[in-house]
């Protein structure tokens, strides 16, 4: 066996954490209700909400990776007077309750909103729209993103980016080909832990985007407002929340390996 | 079609300004921290100068002197830098990494492939074409970094210290590889090592400080060293003081106050020029009193390492160095603190203009 250097009495209160998290867990699985499973999942309104989740989840970290990636590369590369200012809002959400997120939003683009009144003239209307769940969402998983890539950024260095300058590469041909492809892993991680947030999403959506079936009614309000009427159908898509964070999660820690990328990707 | 560049980097206190000619190869010594990456790094448009203006052939790298602005993004220099370490793109395939250059320019993927393989058949690294950098030993990817730099068709390459980072197997290797790709070219090549100098470079500049302190062709500045780097280099003692009839009134250091050398005049030196003495360390013996009767010089000197050399002991005491045999040296019981004389004949001292 190698040499830790861990005290014995840290793995004792490591496994009280771990069971911390697993045991809530066990208990939900516990209640769920095997038999009306299946019905319980696939009915109408619950593919509704999964679907919609799935979506607005999957664009909501697509807006973060193109929002993302030119924010931490400012916050990385060169320091700026502010700079520590604009670090600290951009990480923001990650502390404000989703629920003020959502009123900040709503004072933003909702019809008596700072932009919302422009965009009501131009015949545009934000809030409680599916557009309204999917800014929300990148709202508070933005941060996730930025301080995932950052990190990445910085270990990277930009000593690559040098050698690329000198060799005849734009700046943008720099990015393209040599920082993204150097920092895939840490975006990828970022990337991944944006959708995760974004799927679990509650408060903000709530607030700014409402409830409304098929529209903004993600898989999170689905299972709060079956809660109220039908316990065994809330449990029985927790469970579905549950299984879909853990596969997202667990296969996209385990692919990013740089010797894996292939050399075309990046061509 | 020659390269000229004159900068001043206040933040690293480096002032300096160089010319290089169509084909030559300039080399670059001097101790660590004294502005020689930072030289390269302003040539190439890492770091901006705050004053002084380049040229290379017909474009203008920068110009910051009398209002002007003009700043060339390192993009456009044609300047392809090579470092310590090869920085090969790790999720790149070698040929790619070499096809990296030309591909950048605007040529199309087949053409900038066709020219990868051809430097990587220049630096005999062509079996490597399908691997990616991380499968190659440190030599195999340093002679890969150096068909990149080549590829992309440089006006002025710049070298920092390629070999520094080699074992002593592998830096063979490349020497010989530099020598043949920089024959014809224009490069500036940083080392620290005297025999890469002889090598590959047509003339040698010194840098102490963020100034250039000597520069000549590179067999002159060996034979005949005028600055305190160079003379480490070359493995003489060197001097500096003014001329006199007969040697050397010397200017005083920390070690030694201000004394006369005597030595053997050089044909162009005059009485009361800025001049050095200079004299090999197998020319000095060592005594524990001062050795009297002329023409001889005796320093008085407090030892501050002695070190292993060939069969020899070297005895340094400060600047100044000695080189006795071992028995020698067991007879005098020498040992770091011990005050002693170093002696050397007239005959053994050159002194030359600075």
């Amino acid at each position: 066996m190698n040499f830790s250097g861990i005290p014995r009495w840290v793995y004792g209160l490591a496994v009280v954490g771990g069971l911390f998290v697993l045991l809530p867990l066990a208990a939900m699985v516990a209640k769920v209700n095997w038999a009306q499973f299946i019905p319980l999942v696939t009915s109408d309104s619950s593919l509704t909400a999964l679907g919609l989740s799935l979506r607005t989840s999957a664009a909501s970290t697509a807006l973060c990776v193109v929002l993302g990636i030119p924010l931490a590369l400012v916050l990385a590369r060169r320091p700026f007077r502010g700079q520590r200012l604009l670090r600290a809002f951009v990480l923001l959400p990650l502390v404000l309750p989703p629920v003020v997120g959502g009123i900040a939003l709503l004072y933003t683009f909702g019809r008596q909103g700072l932009l919302g009144k422009s965009l009501e003239l131009a015949g545009i209307q934000i809030a409680f729209s599916t557009t309204a769940v999917v800014l929300a969402q990148t709202f508070v998983a933005l941060p996730f993103l930025v301080v995932s890539l950052e990190g990445a950024l910085r270990t990277a260095g930009n000593r690559y980016e040098a050698v690329a300058a000198t060799l005849g590469a734009r700046p943008t041909t720099i990015l393209r080909r040599v920082t993204v492809p150097m920092v895939l892993p840490g975006l990828a991680s970022g990337a991944v832990l944006s959708f995760a947030r974004s799927l679990g999403e509650f408060g903000a959506t709530l607030t700014f985007a409402g409830s409304l079936q098929g529209v903004t009614r993600t898989l999170p309000l689905e299972i709060y407002l079956q809660r109220e009427t039908d316990a065994d159908a809330a449990v029985a898509l927790s469970l579905v929340l549950v299984a879909v964070a853990v596969i997202v999660v667990g296969l996209s820690y385990r692919r990013p390996h740089r010797a894996d990328i292939p050399a075309e990707a990046a061509a | 079609m020659s390269f000229h560049i004159d900068a001043t980097v206040r933040a690293r206190n480096l002032d300096v300004s160089l010319s290089l000619g169509q084909a030559e190869t300039v080399a670059i010594l001097g101790p660590n921290g004294a502005g020689k990456s930072t030289l390269l790094s302003v040539a190439a448009g890492l770091v901006r100068p705050d004053a002084g203006s380049a040229r290379l052939g017909d474009q203008v790298l920068f110009n910051l002197d009398g209002g002007g602005r003009v700043w060339t993004p390192p993009h456009l220099r044609g300047t392809a830098l090579l470092a310590q370490e090869p920085l090969l793109f790790p999720h790149l395939s070698v040929l790619e990494n070499v096809a990296f250059g030309p591909r950048s320019a605007g040529a199309s993927r087949a053409e900038s492939r066709e020219t990868a393989r051809h430097w990587l058949a220049e630096v005999d690294a062509t079996e490597f074409a399908g691997r990616k950098p991380g499968q190659l030993s440190g030599g195999q990817a340093q002679r890969v970094a150096v068909a990149r730099a080549l590829a992309a068709s440089p006006e002025l390459l710049l070298l920092d210290e390629p070999m520094s980072a080699l074992d002593i197997h592998a830096a063979p290797h490349l020497r010989r590889l530099l020598k043949r790709v920089l024959s014809g070219r224009r490069a500036l090549i940083i080392t620290h090592d005297v025999l890469d100098a002889l090598m590959l470079a047509d003339r040698v500049i010194v840098m102490e400080k963020g100034r250039i302190v000597e520069e000549g062709a590179t067999r002159e500045v060996f034979r005949r060293p005028r600055s305190q780097f160079a003379a480490g280099l070359a493995g003489v003692n060197l001097m500096t003081g003014t001329v006199t009839e007969e040697g050397l009134r010397t200017f005083a250091t920390a070690e030694l106050p201000g004394l006369h050398v005597a030595g053997h005049l050089d044909d162009e030196a005059e009485p009361g020029q800025p001049g050095v003495a200079a004299f090999p360390p197998s020319a000095v013996s060592i005594f524990l009193d001062a050795a009297h009767g002329s023409p001889r010089n005796s320093f008085p000197v407090a030892i501050t390492d002695l070190e292993p050399h060939g069969d020899h002991i070297r005895v340094r005491a400060g600047d100044l160095a000695a080189d006795i045999t071992p028995s020698a040296s067991a007879e005098l019981g020498l040992e770091p603190g011990s005050r002693v004389y170093f002696v050397v004949k007239a005959t053994a001292v050159q002194v030359y203009a600075a």
